[in-house]
């Protein structure tokens, strides 16, 4: 087994084959369609045993950084308007590769506006995992 | 009390129950409740006959369990009057009790965590701690691995080989959390051993028994991966490699050789020598042609080639690497380290960054970057 984290971007991937509006352009109905898929996805998963964590982030995000002894942090302001942001992210533990990708492929068809599947880039990747004894 | 006897005695009381006309699924819950009331009353009442008591217990919560149907009740209570089993019998219901957990039809996930539960005892929150999931996937990985094996027969002739994958998998695994899972492979595989004779099943104890031995050399006190050529060798566990050499030999005068034997005998070369240098490589790199010819794939031909570097040289090694496949994982930390010794640091250090990158662990990347650090430096003078 192996964990994977699935992770979902504001910006900053491949071009959207599916060009859609931001999610606060959607229809009510069409927002609760998509985050329900998504708690349904989560609880599939969760059957299979191969769920581990989700979370979905907020588009805000600040970086910080140290600025030397007694000094307040340095922040780039409330908005990082430039950077890839990261929406959030599902980590499942599968038993190969070619399952995770699997998964990522169905995680990707979430329904957006009219119903229609997003078709979203999703990033996989990889967890370190602890050094397998026979190997050496 | 002691815990680990405790758990020895479920697969037998599992075994029994279904034996009687239990089905997996409840009988196996009903031995898990059964087991928690040991814990809680034991300290203070221990049993004349433990395992007598657990199957008392056991068959006392499937009955409750089961009563509401009552199509079934009949024939419940009819086998319950059936008087109980000698503290003898139940060896044969143990190894079905494997053949059953490591059914081809499951994953080798699911193999593993109803293996652990069914015969090490484990609870699900110890088995999902093992392996950093949350409980309810742990439990619904078992919950269907229940499912998928109760439409196995219980006479139905398992596959000792699938068996032996699941306990060689249990014993790779690296997470630990309350319960090592290492520990957990080799008392399994005992009991396997114990209750079938087969060249295999020596050959895995044996590899795992090596491999252990190293254990406490293999990484630094602050989790930094050893490679077996720097590992200090007074801290091999002498008595492992003992018996695991002991029980290799035994196996491999029956002349039956399967993979595990080959590895096992490998490790045991290695376990050997006293120091590097006095490894016997060419009898390292027979071995890996062994193996090849017994379960050839890339990652055998890849080992190989780090043998026969190390018997015949860096050349004969990277001419030998050109039989492996790239993509292996480890792939180009192997053509790094043959690069090197054959001089060409440079090279060397590209590739050791390459293979930090690709590594499937922080000890392993860890290590990696060292290397192309330590030669970057000697490159640039």
């Amino acid at each position: 087994m192996a964990k994977y984290l699935l992770l979902k971007h504001y910006r900053g991937g491949p071009a959207p084959v599916v060009p859609f509006d931001p999610m606060d352009q959607w229809a009510p109905g069409e927002v609760d369609a998509h985050v329900q898929w998504m708690r349904d996805f989560a609880a599939k998963l969760e059957e299979t045993g191969e769920y581990v964590n989700d979370q979905a982030l907020s588009p805000e995000g600040t970086f910080v950084r140290y600025d030397g002894e007694g000094r307040p942090p340095v922040t780039d302001g409330p908005f990082a308007e430039t950077k890839d942001l990261i929406a959030g992210w599902l980590i499942i533990d599968v038993d190969s590769y070619q399952r995770a990708i699997e998964v990522a492929g169905e995680f990707s068809a979430a329904p957006g506006q009219g119903g229609k599947p997003i078709c979203e880039w999703l990033e996989v990747r990889p967890f370190y995992g602890s050094p397998s004894t026979i190997a050496e | 009390m002691n815990e680990t006897l405790l758990r020895e005695l479920i697969p037998a009381v599992t075994g029994v129950l279904v034996r009687r006309g239990a089905d997996f699924a409840t009988a196996e819950d009903a031995v898990q409740d059964a087991l928690l009331r040991a814990l809680a009353t034991w300290p203070t009442a221990p049993p004349a006959d433990p395992k007598g008591w657990l199957i008392t217990a056991a068959w006392r919560k499937f009955v409750d369990a089961t009563r509401a149907e009552r199509s079934r009740l009949a024939r419940e209570t009819r086998v319950a009057a059936e008087p109980s089993p000698g503290a003898t019998e139940g060896t044969a219901d143990t190894l079905q009790l494997y053949f059953m957990c490591a059914h081809p039809s499951l994953t080798p996930a699911s193999a593993v965590a109803l293996t652990l539960r069914a015969l090490g005892g484990l609870t699900t929150r110890q088995i999902a701690e093992a392996y950093l999931v949350p409980e309810a996937t742990m439990a619904q990985r078992i919950s269907r691995a229940k499912r998928t094996v109760s439409a196995v027969r219980f006479d139905e002739v398992g596959d000792l080989a699938t068996v032996l994958r699941v306990l060689y998998l249990v014993f790779n695994e690296g997470y630990s959390g309350e319960v090592d899972l290492a520990d957990e492979a080799i008392r399994l595989t005992r009991q396997v051993r114990s209750m079938i004779d087969d060249e295999e099943a020596s050959g895995l104890l044996a590899l795992m028994l090596l491999h252990h031995a190293r254990r406490a050399a293999r990484t630094t006190p602050g989790g930094t991966l050893v490679p077996l050529a720097e590992q200090d060798r007074s801290r091999w566990d002498t008595e492992l490699i003992a018996e695991g050499v002991a029980i290799l030999q035994a196996a491999l005068a029956r002349d039956r050789l399967g993979e595990y034997q080959a590895q096992a005998a490998i490790a045991a070369l290695h376990a050997d020598a006293q120091t590097v240098d006095e490894t016997d490589w060419v009898q390292i790199v027979e071995w890996y042609d062994e193996l090849d010819r017994l379960a050839g794939n890339p990652v055998v031909r890849l080992n190989r080639a780090v043998a026969v570097g190390e018997a015949d040289g860096a050349h004969a090694g990277l001419s030998a690497l050109e039989q492996a496949d790239r993509a292996v994982p480890r792939y180009l930390a192997v053509e790094a380290y043959l690069r090197e010794r054959a001089g060409d640091l440079s090279h060397a250090a590209r590739l050791y960054g390459e293979a930090a990158r690709a590594a499937s662990n922080i000890a392993e990347r860890d290590h990696l970057i060292r290397q192309a650090a330590r030669l970057n430096g000697v490159v640039r003078g």
